[in-house]
């Protein structure tokens, strides 16, 4: 901490440009060993953007094996090992912590006006289990080849031999990265919450955030038990999943999707968040219906714990549970139908600026309703016995992971690029980008619902070839897919080399993150922020000269502007 | 309670040291419990042995929790999130047993072969 | 909700008048505050324990309600004595944390330092008594399913050390020498606040042995109860030799040899608590006494009372930690959350066992 211990000595707005938090102090132990929630936030940022190109190309690896019905490259048991990787990647190393650990860090306290969240050293802690969780379970699973699937089902992962005790372990140090980060926003977001803020002066992605967090918390501790009991399992041979004893897999898939159902939440409530932020701001109009965002994030959170049981309606559950369970899988769509509503009614008369970020925002609205919806065919029990385990399942849910989260995620690493680098990126490029992103993206996995409903079974190797045509169809659209993703990558690199100098407030958002320098200082604030209404825009200006917005105190007259 | 001459003292208002009375009398109040439920498991209860045993662990539990753990002059939101747990462990319990009790007669226990090894080799 | 408290609170005095706090971090505004969030956040942690610790007591709800004979078949396995004995050890080293946090409330240095040596103290002769229920079950072959092989056991209880119990206790036998001579050279050397590390940790390790002796104690007794009641020739004479708390007198193999000499005694006929009488339409006692029966039960207490094990000893780490802080005399009215967040986490760590006790131990 010595090094960092600079204290700013000026207003919060217009601080110097030595506090900037990216150069404030310099050297590999100054970011290594760093307390601030910021450099935190972009170390994880590196890090998942790291493990999302690994497996993302995993991903255009097996597209290209199944261009052909016969195979091209890979064997049988080489695209089993392939698949799993690229699943338990994006998954445990991606999508989980994207949007929470990346963004949340860097901008929950920043929102809160706090300057740090409530335990940095946890936070630095967490940063650390998850690199420490990343190489465990990334030299586990390619020295020798995981091929369970990312879910790790018994009786195959118990006879395997793969390493399935090393990946299980590196979930299981996942596992704990995650619930300390989220034990930590629900503390910062309880305790630190600046003067003024009340609850519903929150912004709506601390919500999602604090959502999210809750579901970390409580269901990730029973992922760290399963796969535990999993690991001894194989090693002392225990009996409780493993039907060789009397034990029984289908009580494993209950302790599995107790925690994993939730975590689909994980994944999404956040970039259901940063979707609320991005409507708002760049339709230039407060969000319509906050409270019923903000109580439908809990909504999502809890009820998404009571419909675990739609992943196993084929693998011999009760009949009176498979009924249960799929009611109340229906009831989880209303949360979320209540935001897409919510997100359409915001833009209805807003000023729609169709910048990057919003280009991203209106796909996830999209993308994420078809996801959704063909949700709701997977959830009924009649339709789910002819869908399950096909290509309608992959479809449907790299619709709400990709379509959803992914998009979500890119969307506000756009929005919030300039704060975090200080620089504005090309929007042209970016508008580019997120057409690539949203046609390639169509176009692997639209087919993939016809392929699904005409019977392709998910993870085969080989295929009939009567789909040859839609699975070719689905790897051209991976490849562009890919090649968009490549476009922002370049977007944003392009940035950082020669993009302008950000304004603190470029897209004239009211929430408080925009009110300190882009990048913020060391402490973000040097006295505490005026708190406003988070979607309240009347009281910004638009500045030529720094060609930004500014927030102008509300009790001396504002020069009302044309600007939109 | 001495709770609040803490308070009214030189004290910084968040500290609530217990009293020592309290913090014996719940100790014997544990220990006579776990006596009881050792008393009680010599009994033949039958089926309500378990739920005998359960109330008793559970009126231990709450005793711990409520002093040991200072949960009653501590902040009702602790108490909440505390508590809440127990609802979701209800959940999980609740879903799977009754799961796993719908499906049972689909399949059966079976005697699992065992080589004829000598009880004492453990090796 | 919880914030309004200290926001009117803060809004009285500014930033720079609570430097008299070495421990406030940066980011909090007053020690209240501080201690708050900490507050919260063990909270939080303790809910992802009870959570985590969910997932077995499901296994257990599963494996007793569909196979209760097995559990109760099993569980006379368990030697409720150490059981019992063990639930009192912890639940004194509650009452002596509780005490610790009182005593950090009021600043009472002394008092602090002897608490937190109490409970840690404890610990260790829990871990003490559980080597010795571990050891003479992993003897006997009462292990998880897929290793279970004590089908056809007589006797619930035999006398004597199992080897397993040397390998076990030479952690705890370096520990007391390391703190020994670190002890030693505090008080040559007349540093007084090492010593008073030192010493409790010397205690700590040495408490461990006590839990050994006791365990030992009461397993052999009950043993000896046992054959008494079925007439064989007692082996108490035997008993009291593998019971001379001096392990230089047996090597391994002797102690070894001792067990199995012991069973090889008893012939083939059942004790009276397994020999029940066969009830018609009830499962047999090979249906439960196998791998996939009894093997579960097994497999289900280890996982338990390992991972609380486990647990016990991430408390006894960071109790050592706030010994140190403690002989620092760290704490005030106004900072002593780590006490009393390790404290509510030790008190889990007790209330789980709580659970455990009647539901593995008390089965009948």
């Amino acid at each position: 901490m010595s090094a960092v211990a600079t204290e700013p000595t000026h207003s919060h707005y217009e601080s110097n440009e030595a506090d900037n938090f990216l150069i404030n102090s310099k050297g590999f132990l100054s970011w290594a060993l760093t307390l601030d929630h910021k450099r935190i936030g972009l170390m994880y940022l590196v890090g998942v953007m790291s493990a999302f190109f690994l497996a993302g190309c995993l991903a255009l690896v097996l597209r290209t094996e199944l261009m052909q019905p016969t195979g091209w490259f890979l064997t049988t048991q080489q695209y089993n090992q392939v698949f799993t990787l690229h699943g338990a990647i994006m998954v445990f190393l991606f999508i989980i912590p994207s949007v929470p650990a990346a963004l949340g860090n860097f901008l929950v306290p920043v929102m809160l006006g706090a300057k740090d969240v409530a335990f940095p050293r946890l936070n630095l802690g967490s940063f650390y289990l998850w690199v420490a969780g990343a190489i465990f379970f990334l030299t586990a699973m390619l020295y020798t080849g995981l091929d369970t699937g990312w879910t790790f089902y018994t009786p195959y992962s118990t006879q395997t031999r793969g390493p399935v005790v090393a990946a299980t372990m590196g979930v299981f140090i996942l596992g704990f990265s995650s619930i300390f980060t989220g034990l930590n926003f629900i503390v910062t977001i309880n305790t630190m919450r600046p003067p003024g803020m009340s609850w519903f002066k929150m912004p709506l992605f601390l919500w999602a955030t604090y959502a999210t967090s809750i579901i970390q918390v409580l269901a990730t501790p029973v992922l760290g038990i399963t796969v535990l009991l999993l690991a001894a399992e194989r090693v002392f041979h225990i009996g409780i999943f493993d039907p060789q004893y009397n034990g029984d897999p289908v009580v494993f898939q209950h302790f599995f999707w107790f925690y994993s159902h939730p975590a689909v939440y994980i994944m999404i409530l956040p970039g259901m968040g940063i979707i609320s932020e991005l409507m708002s701001v760049h339709c230039h109009k407060s969000i319509f219906g906050y409270r019923f965002i903000a109580y439908s994030s809990i909504a999502i959170a809890l009820f998404g714990f009571l419909v675990w049981g739609h992943h196993m309606f084929t693998s011999g559950m009760a009949e009176v549970t498979t009924i249960v369970f799929s009611a109340l899988t229906f009831t989880v769509s209303i949360p979320s139908a209540i935001k897409v509503f919510n997100w359409l009614a915001t833009m209805y008369k807003g000023t729609v600026q169709l910048n990057t970020p919003m280009c991203y925002a209106l796909s996830f609205i999209f993308l994420f309703t078809i996801g959704g919806l063909t949700g709701l065919w997977l959830g009924a029990l009649s339709t789910d016995r002819h869908l399950h385990d096909t290509y309608f399942v992959v479809a449907h849910f790299h619709y709400v992971m990709v379509g959803g989260t992914l998009v979500g995620f890119l969307g506000g690493v756009f929005h919030w690029w300039p704060k975090m680098t200080g620089k504005m990126f090309n929007d042209f490029w970016g508008i580019v980008s997120c057409w690539f992103v949203f046609v390639g993206f169509n176009l692997t996995f639209l087919p993939q619902f016809v392929m699904g409903s005409r019977g392709m079974p998910r993870r085969y190797a080989r295929y009939v070839e009567e789909f040859q045509d839609l699975h070719q169809m689905s790897t051209v659209g991976a490849y562009l897919l890919g090649l968009g993703l490549f476009v922002a990558l370049g977007v944003l690199l392009q940035s950082l080399r020669s993009g302008k100098k950000a304004p603190p407030n470029p897209w004239g958002a009211a929430t408080l993150e925009w009110q300190c320098a882009s990048p913020p200082p060391y402490y973000n604030f040097q006295s505490p922020p005026t708190v406003n209404e988070p979607y309240d825009y009347t009281p910004l200006v638009y500045r030529d000269a720094e060609r930004g917005w500014e927030y102008v105190q509300p009790t001396t007259p504002a020069p009302k502007t044309a600007h939109a | 309670m001495s709770e609040h001459k803490a308070h009214a003292g030189q004290h910084h208002g968040f500290a609530h040291p217990a009293s020592v009375k309290s913090l014996l009398a719940v100790f014997f109040s544990l220990i006579f419990l776990t006596w009881l439920t050792v008393f009680q498991s010599t009994l033949d209860l039958g089926n309500a042995e378990l739920i005998v045993s359960l109330f008793i662990a559970t009126i231990k539990a709450s005793l711990v929790i409520l002093f040991f753990m200072h949960m009653l002059h501590d902040k009702p939101l602790n108490a909440i999130v505390f508590l809440s747990s127990f609802i979701f462990v209800a959940l999980f319990l609740g879903f799977t047993l009754m799961d796993a009790h719908g499906y049972k007669d689909s399949y059966e226990f079976q005697n699992v072969d065992s080589a004829p090894v000598v009880a004492q080799t453990t090796e | 909700m919880t914030s309004h408290a200290h926001d009117s609170h803060d809004a009285g005095h500014g930033h720079g008048d609570h430097g008299h706090s070495p421990f406030l971090a940066h980011h909090f505004d007053d020690p209240e505050q501080q201690f708050d969030s900490g507050k919260l956040g063990i909270w939080l942690f303790l809910v992802t324990e009870v959570l985590f610790f969910s997932g077995m007591f499901c296994a257990y709800a599963l494996y007793r309600s569909l196979h209760p004979e097995v559990f109760t078949f099993a569980s006379q396995y368990l030697n409720e004595t150490l059981g019992a004995f063990n639930t009192g050890v912890l639940l004194f080293s509650s009452l002596s944390m509780a005490w610790g946090v009182r005593c950090a409330q009021l600043r009472q240095r002394t008092g602090l330092v002897i608490c937190l040596a109490i409970t840690l103290g404890c610990a260790a002769m829990f871990l003490g008594v559980k080597a010795i229920e571990y050891t003479h079950k992993w003897d006997l072959g009462l292990l998880p399913a897929g290793e279970y092989v004590a089908q056809y056991l007589q006797e619930p209880h035999h006398a004597g050390i199992s080897p397993w119990l040397y390998y076990l206790s030479a952690v705890p036998a370096l520990c007391v020498v390391g703190f020994a001579a670190w002890y030693v050279m505090a008080v040559v050397k007349g540093e007084k606040r090492t010593a008073e590390v030192a010493g409790p940790m010397l205690v700590t390790a040495l408490c461990y042995f006590l839990g050994v002796f006791v365990g030992i104690a009461f397993q052999n007794a009950e043993a000896a109860a046992l054959a008494a009641e079925h007439g064989i020739e007692a082996h108490a004479t035997d008993v009291h030799g593998s019971d001379s708390h001096s392990s230089d007198d047996h090597g391994h193999e002797g102690s070894a040899d001792h067990e199995h000499d012991a069973a090889s005694h008893e012939g083939t006929k059942l004790v009276s608590r397994i020999d029940a009488p066969v009830v018609p339409g009830e499962p047999t006692l090979a249906a439960v006494d196998q791998k996939g029966g009894a093997g579960i039960f097994f497999s289900i207490y280890y996982c338990m009372t390992g991972v609380h094990a486990v647990h016990i000893l991430g408390g006894m780490a960071v109790l050592a930690w706030l010994l140190v802080r403690a002989t620092k005399d760290h704490f005030n009215e106004e900072y002593f959350g780590p006490v009393d967040y390790v404290g509510l986490y030790w008190h889990l760590v007790d209330l789980i066992w709580i659970y455990l006790f009647p539901l593995l131990y008390l089965i009948k």
